[in-house]
């Protein structure tokens, strides 16, 4: 039965997220966006919470792991709705208090999921407890991650890593970095592998850690790594080299997953920054009328209405997505969906509300023109907004990467 | 156990009138050369602007019957239609491309299209609203598969679309508001096999109209009922209409409200108005210079709520018109650029014209989802105001862009007449303006 409103069953999840953003998050977003690179310490405590959330039984997860996708075959027949939509609930709920904060969330980092989604068991066990962050970029290779030149090559019963990774999120604080790496430059997308590298290996040198537009809250570090030696039981995923693509599409497929939650992140910005705007725009005598044509509105409430559209939309594809996730429904177009539209939506709406709240919206009285800082990183990181039209498009016209570049 | 009882009210009246239609029966099974003959060999089509009928109440009920709230079923966020909507959404997907594609070029010079309407009752499109106490096809709110119904086949034209499924949003706002007269007096007529045309005529050719707050056909109360006057603008089938929903202030009250007008009764002068696009639905203005209707014929007593309710109720049909509109855009790019060669390769290999593509897909899958959100919304009858608003804003803003689009990517051959994007670019401007008209 078609159905698109919240289930209910995640109600107290959804409370508790809520929670957290509007006591423990936005009281402290301004301080850690002033005080770049300190660390949060108000979130250790919460992490614990986050922990207890993601064992809640078939509530599903509400954490970075949540989106592991369950086998064929287990749990009930018939529509699911699991940790890949819980996971995005919360996620929306945690972002409409602090993307940075959200971000800097111990054991919740983009290297937990990757975990979580190509993992086999005896490494999920191995890994569990521990904060993942992800390294793909280089300094030469940013959208275009099939051309990295982090090099990993076999030792014995070890792979010794070189190379520069920079834009790690939780770089500096994670335990674990998974480590994106090349076996054979020449043998191209087939022969890049993930690597979870402990944060202490000595060959995993922490350059330095960057300043930012926005989510100040969270560390980007940039790192060395020098003959860095990782247990060959670190690699995730087969260890051949894929004579097609399908190897790097494995190693892709991660990001089916993690779409949605960045798409989540975005959503939940975009409702921060429309609630607030509400007031704003109620304390100066207007509110968007939902029975009057758009036309006949006073600007200012006719383009909150837009805004709140086009927010809808975004956080409807993003529940779609999720949802085919956890139906086991291959998600890749609509995750790409998600992405970009919740990206896009998140920029223009943080920095319309700014402009609508004027000297209010640009100080830093309020939270407006940090949530505008902030924004535009969703549409970027996780495959821009353009990555995503590519992928959206390829899908569409059954395109090849070599047809479509 | 019915089906209606067990699901999602959508009965199983529907479904057999489908079935046993000989539209569909051809149409699952004929190639391009049957098509024509069929054609050729169909019955001639029912009189056009016909006076005869007269609508009396054979029996009625001690009190009106209406559709149940819809459950919220298990509570999850689900989008699977369920089975019967499944059916009934491939059998409007194929009525839609076998014959309203082919058909939407003729109806737009006025060809065929009482022929295609006709046709288009046989699928039982005025039952998806109407209980089945009341010779309808559902027990509970239905306002979901309507947009499916509305999406499905806009896909495959807009305007005949519009004249098609106006009779069901006169008859679902019967089912929903009307009176137990009301009912017995035009449902059994509507959910005939001889339905008449019908509309629900809200808009009126103003700029900056406003159907709540400045509507300015007026119904004044006189002994026995009341006498309306006004102007309405784009009404489709005007010309033929039997039944007129009119939405018209009531003096005295400050408050708008829904008028039955049998246009047979005088008072009611219609002319052609032919617009931008949705030609296929024969639309037209008309005049209402002290038309008479009797004092049952005001809906749910001018109930405020229940107006508000109808116009949010036929945004949300138009929001689902734009959906279907969109998708045809989008299908139909999709081959186009994949086979249109420019500079030594097919255009879509180009990311100016494949992102083009890729914010169609994206602005067409948004509208629909809100649209779907706010119609079960709807049938669980909670508030969905907003919702509605926001699907009408993406069918205004996204709806207009995609049939721009649409017709860019074709370039000039997009501009000529051989191609139906030209014509999508029409009909989608419509899609957040119309008032009124559809009711889902």
């Amino acid at each position: 039965m078609i159905n698109l409103e919240t289930p209910k069953k995640f109600g107290p999840l959804i409370a508790q997220a809520r929670q957290v953003a509007d006591e423990v998050f936005r009281p402290i977003s301004r301080r850690y966006d002033r005080e770049e690179h300190a660390r949060p310490k108000e979130l250790d405590m919460l992490a614990a919470l986050v922990d207890g959330m993601n064992d809640g039984s078939d509530m599903g997860g509400a954490g970075a792991a949540g989106v592991r996708r369950s086998k064929n075959g287990d749990g009930p027949q018939g529509n699911r709705n699991g940790s890949n939509l819980s996971t995005a609930l919360s996620i929306i709920e945690l972002c409409r208090g602090d993307v940075g904060l959200l971000l800097s969330m111990p054991r919740q980092g983009l290297g937990n999921s990757a975990i979580a989604s190509v993992a086999d068991d005896e490494q999920l066990e191995r890994f569990a407890g521990q904060w993942a962050a992800m390294a793909i970029t280089e300094p030469e290779a940013g959208s275009d991650s099939a051309a990295i030149r982090t090099t990993a090559v076999r030792d014995g019963d070890e792979y010794v890593l070189n190379g520069e990774k920079i834009y790690v999120t939780a770089g500096e604080r994670a335990d674990l970095v998974v480590v994106w790496a090349t076996l054979d430059r020449a043998k191209g997308r087939g022969a890049i592998k993930s690597f979870v590298v402990e944060r202490s290996n000595p060959g995993l040198k922490l350059d330095r850690l960057e300043h930012k537009l926005g989510i100040r809250a969270s560390d980007t570090a940039a790192f060395t790594l020098q003959d860095c030696r990782v247990p060959k039981e670190n690699l995730l995923g087969p260890p051949e080299i894929a004579e097609s693509t399908g190897g790097f599409a494995g190693a892709m497929q991660t990001f089916d997953n993690t779409r949605p939650l960045v798409a989540a992140m975005a959503v939940g910005l975009t409702r921060a920054c429309l609630e607030e705007t509400r007031k704003l725009l109620a304390d100066a005598g207007v509110e968007p009328d939902w029975d009057a044509p758009e036309a006949t509105q006073v600007a200012a409430a006719a383009e909150y209405l837009q805004m709140d559209a086009d927010y809808e939309a975004a956080y409807l594809l993003t529940l779609q997505a999720a949802w085919m996730a956890d139906n086991g429904k291959p998600n890749s177009l609509q995750a790409s969906l998600a992405k970009a539209k919740a990206g896009r939506t998140c920029v223009d709406v943080a920095l319309r509300c700014v402009a609508l709240a004027g000297t209010l919206g640009y100080g830093e009285s309020m939270l407006l023109e940090k949530w505008a800082r902030d924004a535009k990183i969703l549409d970027i990181f996780e495959g821009t907004q353009q990555i995503q039209l590519l992928i959206i498009a390829r899908q569409l016209l059954g395109l090849s990467s070599a047809q479509l570049r | 156990m019915t089906v209606a009882e067990r699901s999602m009210g959508l009965g199983l009246r529907a479904l057999n009138r489908l079935a046993g239609s000989e539209v569909v029966d051809r149409l699952g099974v004929r190639k391009p050369a049957e098509r024509a003959l069929y054609r050729a060999t169909r019955d001639g089509f029912k009189v056009v602007g016909r006076t005869g009928r007269t609508f009396a109440a054979a029996q009625r009920l001690g009190r009106p019957a209406r559709p149940r709230p819809a459950g919220s079923g298990s509570g999850l966020f689900d989008l699977t239609p369920d089975d019967e909507q499944q059916m009934l959404v491939e059998a409007w997907r194929d009525f839609a491309s076998a014959r309203l594609r082919p058909a939407a070029g003729p109806a737009e010079k006025g060809e065929g299209n009482a022929e295609v309407f006709a046709e288009a009752n046989e699928l039982g499109l005025t039952m998806l609203g109407v209980p089945e106490e009341l010779g309808g096809a559902i027990s509970e709110r239905s306002a979901v598969t309507a947009v499916l119904a509305a999406e499905a086949l806009s896909h495959g034209d807009a305007g005949l679309t519009v004249g098609a499924l106006a009779p069901a949003g006169v008859a679902t706002a019967l089912a929903l508001w009307g009176d137990a007269d009301q009912q017995a007096t035009y449902l059994p007529a509507l959910v005939g096999e001889d339905v008449p045309a019908a509309a629900v005529a809200v808009a009126e050719p103003r700029a900056l109209f406003d159907p709540v707050k400045r509507l300015e056909t007026v119904a004044r109360p006189q002994a026995g009922g009341f006498v309306i006057s006004g102007e309405k603008a784009l009404v489709p089938r005007a010309s033929d209409a039997e039944l007129l929903l009119v939405a018209a202030r009531i003096e005295g009250r400050g408050t708008a409200g829904l008028f039955l007008v049998e246009p047979s009764d005088g008072g009611v002068l219609v002319k052609d108005e032919p617009a931008m696009g949705l030609r296929g639905a024969r639309l037209g203005r008309l005049v209402l210079q002290d038309a008479p209707v009797g004092r049952g014929a005001l809906l749910a007593e001018g109930d405020p709520k229940v107006f508000a309710e109808l116009i949010a109720r036929s945004r949300l049909a138009w929001a689902a018109v734009a959906a279907g509109v969109s998708k045809a855009v989008l299908d139909y790019v999709i081959p186009y650029a994949n086979e249109r060669i420019a500079f030594g390769e097919p255009i879509s290999h180009r990311q100016a014209v494949a992102f083009t593509i890729s914010n169609i897909a994206v602005e067409q899958e948004g509208l629909r989802l809100v649209t779907l959100k706010a119609a079960s919304r709807a049938d669980q009858e909670k508030d969905f105001a907003r919702e509605a608003a926001l699907a009408r804003s993406l069918a205004l803003r996204h709806g207009m862009q995609i049939g721009s689009d649409g017709v860019q990517i074709l370039g000039g051959a997009g501009y000529i007449t051989e191609h139906p994007v030209e014509r999508w670019y029409r009909d989608l401007r419509a899609a957040g303006l119309m008032e009124g008209v559809l009711v889902v």
